[in-house]
């Protein structure tokens, strides 16, 4: 499959404070990327180099296999952005400034412009000023999602959203998909990541940790598993890949490394099993484990 | 190229509407004012013989340091209108200039507008170029009805080539500060550092030209500000300074134009440095943390202020030189006043010091007010801290901040003045002419306070109140203005020491006056709602 981004070896100092270090990822055409990683980690630099309004140290970043820096132009007709943190011009309407963007973007005025602001329950008629920080950010993605774009960026969109517009964002990311357009999405808002993204890249201190779909990822990380038996489970500690055991009588609670947990069903079958449950570890899991910078899976 | 350019136009519509009102006001009251000089100037001085007798007291160094060099033998009301009042309207066309252009780039920026504006297709340069052409807009309207209003007036020595030039000289000298202030704005990575630069280099090159028309006369040809006095409108009418002015702008703005297009966005090309980790002691509390956010302004103001007492200082050796040779000036001013020339002219600069130093004062209050649009100050509010202390905590900054420009202007102007002086003024003489002017400063300070308390929105009437006592103090020392004008700015009420002897009343009154003023203000600041 075709990359829509890709960024190799990209490096960016501010000084000499390296924020970005030999970043390697891709978005293929048609997926949604979630990209994810604590404060600081470098999200919004590395967004803001695909964006062309910061200049790359080191490396290569292109999007629709053009340079993100020279053709910036010729890209930016085709992308969409919402950042976080959204401000907008006090003195102008919401409905202003949607119109302004559209006709930056070189578009005409669609007839969707009313259903979306119906459905983001935005009054286009109110001064910036006086828009809340929510209100200001569905400006933002309701421009945004009239835009033809084929490849949507957002960096934290939902950050002052409440849980009843998340969810309308959230649909409108689905049907972005289905429409087969590509979307880039930064958040701390890891359910949200995980319904949506078909893989995830996570970043930490510049540099790219892990990057694959959530499946590839659990790989890496360690099943829950919950065990009832009828008699005591002795040598449970010993079998390699087990982790953490505690016991509250004949339950155990324990993780077992994705690779061998065929050895674990060996050695519990040869126990009378009542009950079996294993989960998969959640994104957070994923994160935390990255997060704190060491294998231990966090509680 | 033009790829860099692409969509300029949109945004440059986007700002004049965004504007209309403040491009208007601007242009509007720069118009206004200086169209109304002629007449004026007309009925003050009807004949050929009183402006010549004028034109004899404009040899004075004081006013030549104010006002700039004139063409004094041929002193018609279009020659005298052009030399009192150009280069002083340059200074505001230059702050208008430099005001909105960093509005729209620099804010935006930090505002993180522009990042938005930048991720759609539109060029590198289009805010840039956008913002420059916007502002050159508004310089060249404001050209052309000053042309048009000086044609228009039935006085037979506005020509209508003088008129032509008048125009162009003010719009030229604005475009070349839309100029500075584009080169500040990618070196600095704030507003109000882009702002503060760049209004600093614009009193550099007023202070470069006033040195220069009293001494050295090659400095003033260093100065944009200097350019727009070697126009000689309405008597020789040159137009070589007007093409001096278009092609420095066009240099200046090229290279601001190719560092913007090289530069990441929200960042300047001065370093900024990491900072500590721990709060200092001196941090800690209300006022700390009102004097520490505004130190580096603090410090540059102080720094600029001894500096500008210094340039001052330094051409009062040149005084009797100036003088040499022009026998009746020398008997009109010295034996009348029975004081020194140098002297006469500390008590003209010390006043014109005095109001600049009310700048960062009057900035240092209003920094209450601007932190509350930023709501910054809910944050503190929600802790104990008690309107109070924080608006005591501000006039703390603004009172010291008052004190410590002016007597450092002062003080740079006698140390510079002691070593080139035969006869030197005292320092206690000098300082001391400096510090009558503190009480009218805290006047000032506490209009701020009670606008801040009673009706913020409005709180720039104190700006309102600076401009219009420079320009009475200014044009009385060119009209001869009724009283009252003088009277009701507080400045017209200081003993303008060492020429004018010390009184003590209006002294106390004034202090009495700010202190009533402050009073108010601290009572409705605190039952008022604080916006954020
Ligand atoms: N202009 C700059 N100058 C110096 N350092 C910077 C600059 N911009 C960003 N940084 C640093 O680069 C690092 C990455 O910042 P970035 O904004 O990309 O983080 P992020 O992953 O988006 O974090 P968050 O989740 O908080 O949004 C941070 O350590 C930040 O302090
Ligand atoms: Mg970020």
């Amino acid at each position: 499959m075709e990359n829509v981004v890709d960024i190799k070896r990209l490096t960016k100092r501010f000084g000499d404070f390296t924020a970005l270090n030999q970043v390697d990822f891709s978005v293929k055409k048609g997926e949604v990327f979630g990209f994810i990683g604590p404060n600081g980690a470098g999200k919004s630099t590395t967004i803001r180099i695909l964006l062309g309004i910061l200049k790359a140290t080191e490396g290569q970043a292109t999007i629709f296999g053009k340079d993100v820096w020279s053709d910036s132009m010729e890209i930016h007709k085709r992308i969409a952005y919402v950042p976080g943190d959204v401000n907008l011009w006090p003195n102008l309407t919401g409905g202003e400034v949607i119109d302004l963007f559209a006709k930056l973007r070189g578009e005409r005025q669609t007839k969707q412009r009313e259903d979306l602001l119906q459905r983001y329950k935005l009054d286009p008629t109110k001064k910036c000023r006086t828009y809340s920080k929510g209100n200001r950010q569905k400006v933002a993605l309701v421009s945004a999602l009239l835009s033809e774009a084929d490849l949507y960026i957002f960096d934290e969109p939902t950050s002052g959203l409440d849980p009843l517009m998340e969810q309308t964002f959230q649909e409108d990311v689905r049907n972005l998909r289905e429409e087969g357009k590509s979307v880039l999405l930064s958040s701390h808002i890891l359910s949200e990541v995980e319904k949506l993204c078909d893989r995830v890249g996570i970043i930490r201190d510049g540099t790219i940790i892990e990057q694959g779909s959530l499946e590839e990822l659990r790989h890496l990380t360690r099943h829950h598993v919950l065990l009832e038996t009828t008699s005591n489970l002795d040598g449970l500690d010993d079998v390699e890949g087990v982790h953490d055991v505690s016991r509250d009588g004949n339950t155990y609670r324990f993780q077992v490394n994705a690779e061998q947990m065929d050895q674990v069903i060996k050695f519990a079958s040869q126990y009378s099993i009542q009950k079996f449950e294993s989960a998969p570890p959640t994104l957070e899991d994923l994160f935390m484990r990255h997060y704190e910078g060491t294998d231990e899976v966090v509680e | 190229m033009n790829e860099l350019f692409k969509r300029s136009f949109q945004l440059f519509k986007l700002m004049i509407r965004r504007d209309r009102i403040r491009a208007s006001i601007w242009i509007f009251a720069l118009t206004f004012f200086t169209l109304i000089i002629p007449s004026s100037f007309q009925s003050l001085y009807p004949d050929q013989q009183d402006r010549d007798a004028m034109a004899v007291t404009m040899e004075n160094p004081a006013m030549v340091a104010m006002v700039g060099k004139g063409d004094l033998d041929n002193y018609t009301i279009g020659a005298m209108s052009a030399h009192q009042m150009v280069l002083i309207t340059a200074l505001f066309v230059g702050i208008m200039s430099i005001l909105l252009f960093v509005r729209h780039t620099r804010s935006d920026e930090e505002e993180g507008r522009v990042e938005l504006i930048r991720a759609l297709p539109v060029g590198r340069l289009a805010t840039i170029h956008a913002a420059t052409m916007y502002v050159i807009l508004v310089n060249v309207v404001l050209a052309v009805l000053l042309a048009i209003g000086f044609i228009l007036q039935p006085i037979e020595s506005l020509g209508i080539e003088g008129s032509l030039l008048y125009g162009a000289t003010l719009g030229g000298a604005g475009i070349c500060f839309v100029a500075i202030a584009a080169l500040f704005t990618q070196l600095s990575d704030s507003s109000r550092g882009a702002t503060g630069w760049s209004i600093g280099l614009l009193l550099f090159f007023y202070v470069l030209r006033a040195i220069g028309d009293i001494g050295n006369e090659t400095l003033s040809l260093f100065s944009p500000l200097g350019w727009t006095m070697q126009t000689m409108i309405f008597t020789e009418n040159h137009w070589w300074p007007i093409f001096l002015m278009l092609a420095f702008s066009f240099v200046v703005l090229l290279l601001a134009y190719r560092l913007n297009a090289k530069r990441d966005l929200e960042a300047g090309l001065f370093p900024s440095k990491p900072g500590k980790a721990h709060a200092s002691k001196s941090l800690l509390s209300p006022f700390g943390l009102a004097f520490r956010l505004q130190r580096t302004a603090f410090i540059s103001w102080a720094v600029g202020m001894l500096l500008l007492g210094v340039s001052y200082g330094s051409v009062l050796g040149d005084l009797d030189s100036f003088f040499q040779g022009n026998e009746m000036v020398e008997k009109i001013l010295v034996q009348e006043e029975g004081y020194s020339i140098a002297e006469q002219f500390i008590s003209i600069i010390m006043t014109i010091m005095a109001m600049i130093a009310t700048i960062p004062a009057v900035i240092s209050i209003n920094k209450l007010n601007s932190e509350e649009k930023k709501s910054r100050l809910e944050l503190l509010y929600a802790k104990s801290v008690s309107r109070k202390t924080m608006l005591v905590s501000y006039l703390s900054v603004a009172v010291i901040n008052a004190i410590v420009t002016v007597v450092l202007a002062g003080t740079g102007l006698w140390a510079a003045g002691s070593t080139v002086m035969d006869d030197p003024v005292s320092f206690g003489s000098i300082v001391g002419a400096s510090a009558a002017y503190i009480p009218a400063m805290f006047v000032m300070i506490g209009l701020s306070a009670l606008l801040i308390g009673l009706k913020p929105n409005v709180l720039s009437l104190t700006w309102v109140y600076l401009v219009y006592s420079f320009i009475v103090v200014y044009m009385g020392n060119l009209f001869q203005l009724d009283e009252w004008f003088s009277n009701v700015t507080p400045f017209g009420h200081v003993s303008q020491l060492p020429v004018d002897d010390f009184e003590a009343i209006p002294f106390l009154v004034l202090i009495g006056l700010a202190v009533i003023l402050v009073v108010a203000g601290l009572k409705f600041y605190s039952k008022r709602d604080i916006q954020g």
